[in-house]
This record gives structure tokens, sequence and C-alpha cells, in this order.
């Protein structure tokens, strides 16, 4: 699978998120540039989910800007948007794998849907079970479709919240793999993670946060790793 | 604190002062009699009532663009107030049509219509009471509060249309319509010092929805520490 | 993509998601039926009285129908968070809606339109010579039923309670379409059958006006 030729960067500004009188995230700043791999870790409840769902523009912050900075407009000048892959698959489970990849590439306007869908099915090796209803499929069968439906438009930005949580051995593997051929080729892509494995080892960068509010991040000095055994332990 | 005490001193003189024109000014009706004087409350605290769901209205626009708090506290206390006001619009009806016709109600339109605006605010707070996320609540009751308000001259239009063919006795006319000019100045008169009521029970009620959410945040600010 | 070439995928995929599983159809179809059987104990079902009181209670059945089969409708769409998958695919979240109402119409008329033949035997009511200007009817009443109640399923399906929540909001927002409905298809199935103009006017303006308030406030129904 490959990545755009020029991906934006992120960049949140100020960002404080409100539930009620809690604030999941309070004054978070970052700069993430064109084509890194961040790896955003923390507790639960830390604010990754909301970020991440803040950068792919389905939360709106109660304060505070996030931008995609230098990236490709869309024809009709609306941003591309991200490819975001959740901790729920987004997918209908009363559709084939085949009708769900079919029914969001069309509502993106992704040109030859068809032929794009067959080439992202054959990629995530479910090609045979394309007519299977989404609902027959295994967590991990569901994630690849998870993914495939994120890629779908080639995103020049990718989210993913916790994508290996629950995944088989053989599925890890192939979106580790998935993953650094997006990244190789130019993709920025911003993941939350819980703690060290084939995925992280992808970073390029790492970010931690607690409470709402960045507390380390490699950028500033320091490794990759440091910062992602420090969230295993704490 | 004085002022508010001045303010609301003088309201409460205000509605006095009403309350003495409809009972001593205001001369008898012919047909009904004494019954009658109670359409200055009943017609009256109909008005109020409206602009009051008028003011939750304009709020709930607001919030929706603004995002601003004070016009979701505008907009509940907006809504209670208004709902306060057309209770007293539905049971004076009942107490005015008994003496008069023998029956406690009488669907005409505009007691019908009113009775519908009652249960979509109604609705409008059982919604709020429904959602705990103070944001969310917010959001989802003012595109409600504006859906409800969009839809009370269909309801008032649709139900006078139809009680145009299967009529039933009619509580009151027209506002100021066939009211001899003493009558139709303390009508008036009752609408301004209604007004005023709504006016004070509103800014009371804003206050103290201001403070309560206040009071939250700083209990919730000192729990995170 | 256009917010009409949007609106039609997603109808689409409605669509083929009900006739995969009819259990939307099925259900208010016979909830219809039900309500329509127990009503016909209300009151005499000599054809006169029937024509008097059945088409009111008629509609009242299809608002009640309306007020359960409409839950599902953004309901569904959280199990699995595909309603931010749309958000994310569409270029005009409106299209959301206008898909949705515009499935939750066609359901509504399908099933008001299969309880029509029923209802006629039932209550003696000949319907032959005006079945065209019902289907009109009929359709703008299902339209507002279907506008307002897509929206106020939308906000439900974020609150407590919302079996019972939906049918609050609804019912009393739908009065208008109630009576209209009411009184258009009982002067169609009088003995002297009369077009009401201004009734089905009447239906007309009221979905228009909810169109375009969902359409400009819809999509803050649909923020997190």
């Amino acid at each position: 699978m490959s990545g755009p030729a020029s991906a934006p960067g992120i960049r949140f500004d100020k960002i404080d998120k409100r539930y009620g009188g809690l604030y999941a995230l309070r004054r978070v700043s970052l700069e993430i540039a064109k084509g890194e791999c961040v790896a955003l870790v923390g507790r639960n409840g830390s604010g990754k989910t909301t970020l991440l769902r803040i950068a792919a523009r389905l939360s709106r912050p109660t304060a505070g800007t996030v931008t995609f900075v230098g990236g490709l407009a869309g024809d009709d000048s609306r941003p591309v948007p991200a490819g975001f892959v959740a901790h729920a698959t987004m997918l209908y489970d009363e559709l084939t794998a085949e009708e769900n990849l079919l029914l969001f590439g069309r509502l993106l306007g992704v040109p030859e849907i068809s032929a794009r869908a067959t080439e992202l099915l054959r990629d995530i090796d479910l090609y045979d079970r394309r007519a299977s209803m989404l609902r027959t499929f295994s967590r991990g069968m569901r994630q690849r479709v998870a993914v495939a439906r994120a890629l779908l438009h080639r995103p020049p930005v990718l989210l993913l919240d916790e994508p290996a949580t629950g995944l088989d051995t053989a599925s890890v593997e192939w979106l580790a793999r998935t993953l650094r051929q997006l990244r190789d080729s130019g993709c920025t892509i911003l993941m939350s993670l819980h703690g060290q494995s084939e995925i992280s080892a992808l970073a390029t960068r790492a970010v931690r946060l607690d409470a709402g509010a960045v507390v380390a991040d490699s950028a500033d000095g320091g490794s990759v790793a440091a910062i992602l055994n420090v969230s295993v332990a704490g | 604190m004085a002022n508010r005490a001045i303010w609301g001193a003088l309201v409460v003189l205000l509605v006095i002062a009403a309350a003495y024109a409809s009972f001593f000014i205001a001369p008898t009706e012919n047909s009904m009699g004494e019954i009658q004087r109670i359409f200055y409350l009943h017609a009256a605290s109909g008005w109020a009532g409206m602009t009051a769901f008028f003011v939750c209205f304009v709020a709930n626009i607001f919030y929706v663009l603004r995002r601003k708090q004070k016009y979701d506290w505008m907009g509940v206390s907006a809504a209670e107030v208004g709902l306060a006001f057309t209770t007293v619009l539905l049971i004076t009806g009942p107490i005015w049509a008994h003496p008069v016709w023998g029956i406690w109600w009488t669907w005409d339109a505009r007691l019908t219509s009113t009775f519908i605006l009652w249960m979509l605010y109604i609705a409008y707070l059982l919604l709020r009471g429904m959602v705990e996320e103070p944001d969310r609540r917010a959001l989802l009751s003012a595109v409600f509060g504006i859906f409800a308000f969009i839809d009370v001259p269909l309801v008032f239009g649709a139900i006078r249309w139809w009680r145009t063919q299967h009529p039933q006795p009619v509580i009151m006319g027209g506002p100021g319509s066939g009211l001899e000019p003493t009558m139709r100045n303390v009508f008036f008169f009752s609408v301004l010092a209604m007004h005023a009521l709504m006016v004070l029970l509103l800014s009371e009620r804003y206050r103290l929805e201001k403070t309560r959410d206040e009071f939250l945040e700083v209990q919730r600010e000192a729990e995170a520490g | 993509m256009s917010l009409l070439s949007n609106a039609t995928v997603l109808l689409g995929k409605e669509l083929r998601t009900e006739f995969r599983s009819r259990e939307l159809l099925t259900t208010t179809v016979v909830f219809i039926l039900m309500v329509v059987v127990l009503f016909s104990f209300t009151f005499d079902t000599s054809s006169g009285e029937s024509r008097k009181f059945a088409p009111g209670l008629l509609w009242l059945a299809f608002l009640f129908a309306a007020s359960l089969m409409l839950q599902p409708c953004f309901l569904r769409e959280q199990s699995n968070d595909t309603l931010s998958a749309l958000r994310l695919s569409v270029s005009d979240p409106f299209a959301i809606f206008l898909a949705k109402l515009a499935a939750n119409t066609l359901f509504l008329l399908f099933t008001e339109l299969l309880m029509l033949p029923v209802f006629s035997i039932l209550f003696n009511v000949p319907v032959g010579g005006v079945v065209a200007p019902l289907i009109l009817v009929f359709f703008l009443g299902s339209l507002g039923i279907s506008v307002a109640g897509t929206a106020l399923s939308a906000i439900s399906a974020q609150a407590r309670m919302r079996e019972l929540m939906l049918p609050i909001l609804l019912l009393p927002l739908l009065t208008p379409v109630l009576i209209a409905s009411a009184e258009a298809t009982a002067a169609l199935l009088d003995p002297a059958p009369a077009f009401r103009k201004d009734w089905i006017g009447f239906l007309a303006i009221f979905d228009v006006v909810f169109l375009t308030a969902l359409w400009l406030f819809g999509e803050y129904l649909l923020e997190e």
C-alpha cells in the first residue's frame, strides 16, 4: 500500500477538551512534522483517544485548534480526511467486507472504487472472504478490514487508537508490516499504544500523556524507547 | 443586593396593582359576570409565557452558535418560567369554563394548542434530565428547543384551522378584540405586570443556575487538585 | 462527493440492510395491525362511524409505530461506532440525515400502504377511487414524521430512557401532522370524497420547515 507524495504534519495548538467539569485535555500543544511516526502513550484516561479523535475532526475541542500543516487539499478544497482506526471497528456487521469498503469508498469519492477495494482486500489477505458478512469475522480479521477502510482514499495522515488490542500474532505482524510501508512512503502517523511491541518499534518519536497533558516528548531529547518503557512501568 | 430587593418589590406592587385593576376598575362583563375577571390573569399569563418561550428560543440559537454557558442558563430558566405561566393559563381556563359552561375543559383552539405547547416544554425539561454531560445536554436541548419553537405556529395554525371545522365553545376571543376601552386598558396593564413578573422570575432563575454551575465548577477544581 | 450522491449511496445501504433482514418492516407492520385491531374495540365499526373515527385512529397508529420504528435509526450506528466512520467519509453531515429520513419515509410509506387494504376491509371503508390522492397524503405525512423523527432519534439516542424519550419528544411535535393527515384522509374516505388542498398544502409546509431546520441544525446533533 503506497502513501501519498506529500503528507501534511499535524499541529495541535493549546487544545482543551472538557467533559462537564473534567478536562480530558488541558492546553495540549504538539507539533508533528510531515512523515513522522509518533507513538502516543499513557495510562487509560490520559487523553490519548480524545486527542486522536480531535485530530480526526470527530471531536470538537473546547478551546484551541488542530490543523494539518502543508498538506494536500482535496479537489473541492476541503482538507483530505485522515485515515482513522479506532478501538471500535467502525464497520457494518450486516454488510460483507467488500460492501463495507465499497460503501465508504463511494462516500469518500475514491476513483475506481471496485479496483481499489479489490486491491485492498488482496493486501489484507481477505479477498477470499470478501463476500462474507463482517459479523462472521474474528477480531483480527475485522481490524484488518478496518485498516483497509482507513486507507481507501490513500490518506496522507493516519491516526490509530490502540490498533493492536485483541489482535492475534499474525495480525499484529501484518499491521506492523503495513505501517512500516506507509511510514516509509511518507505517511504521517500518530498512534496510541500500550507499551512496547512490534508496532511501537516503528515509531520515530514518542509522546507521553498524563491527565490530559504532555509530560514527556522524545523530540525534546531522550529516546523513544525510554518514554515507551516508562509507560509500561507506570 | 438591595437593588434586587427594590426591583422585586416594585414588580410585586405592579402585580398587585394589576390584580386590583382587574377586580375593581374593570367593569363587569355582560354575559359571564364576575368570573370573567379571571380573563385578565389568564390571557396575560399566556402572553408572558409565550414571551418567555421566545426568549428560550433565542437563547437556544445563541447557544448553538456561540457555545457559551450563559445561553444555556438562559434557555433552561426561560423554559421553566414559560412553563410556570403556561400552567397558570391552563389552570385558569377550567376555572373560568366551569361556572360559565358547566364543563371543566373545552378543547377550544387556544387552550388545546397551549396544552401541546406545555407538553413540548415539559419534554424539553425531561430531555435535559436525561442527558448527564453538561455540554451535550446544553446542545441537544438547544436543538430540540429550536425545533419545538418553530413547531408552535404550526401547532396553533393546525388546531385553529381544524377547530373551524369542528367548533367547540370558545373560552375567550382574541385579546383586545371586542373589549370595551376600560377593559382593554386593564388587559394591557395586566400584560405589562405579568411580563414584569416574568422578567423578575427569569433573572432570579438565571442567577440560580449560574451560581449552581459556578459552584459545581469550583467543587470539581478542588477535587481535581 | 456531493451531498446528493453521498445521500444516495447511504440510502442504498439503508435499504439493502433492511431488505436483508426485513426486521424493521415486519415488526412495524405487525404493530400497526395490532393497534388497528385493538382500536376496533373502542368504537362501533359500522361504516358511518368508521369514517368518522378511523382516519384519526389510523394516523395515530402510524405515529405510534413510527416512534418505535425510529428508535434503531441512530442507535444501531452506535454499536460499532459506524456513525464516526460515516462522519469521516461524507462531505456534508446532512447527507447522513437525508439518507436516513428518505429511508424512514419509504419504510413508513410501505407499511402504511400495506395496511390500507386491511384497514379498508376491517372497517368497511372503500378506498377504491381515491388511492392515488391517498398515497400523496400518506407520503407527505410520512415525510413529516420521518424528518422530525430522524432528527429526534439522533437526540434520544444520546439520552437515558431513550425508548420513552423518543415518543415524548416526537408526539407533541407531530401534532400538526396528525391533524392535517387525519383530516385529509377523512375527506378522501368520505362518501363524497374531497381533495383537501389546504391540509395537503399544510403538510407540505410542515415538511419544508422541518427539513430546513434539520439542514441548518442537524450537524450539531452528531457532534462529540
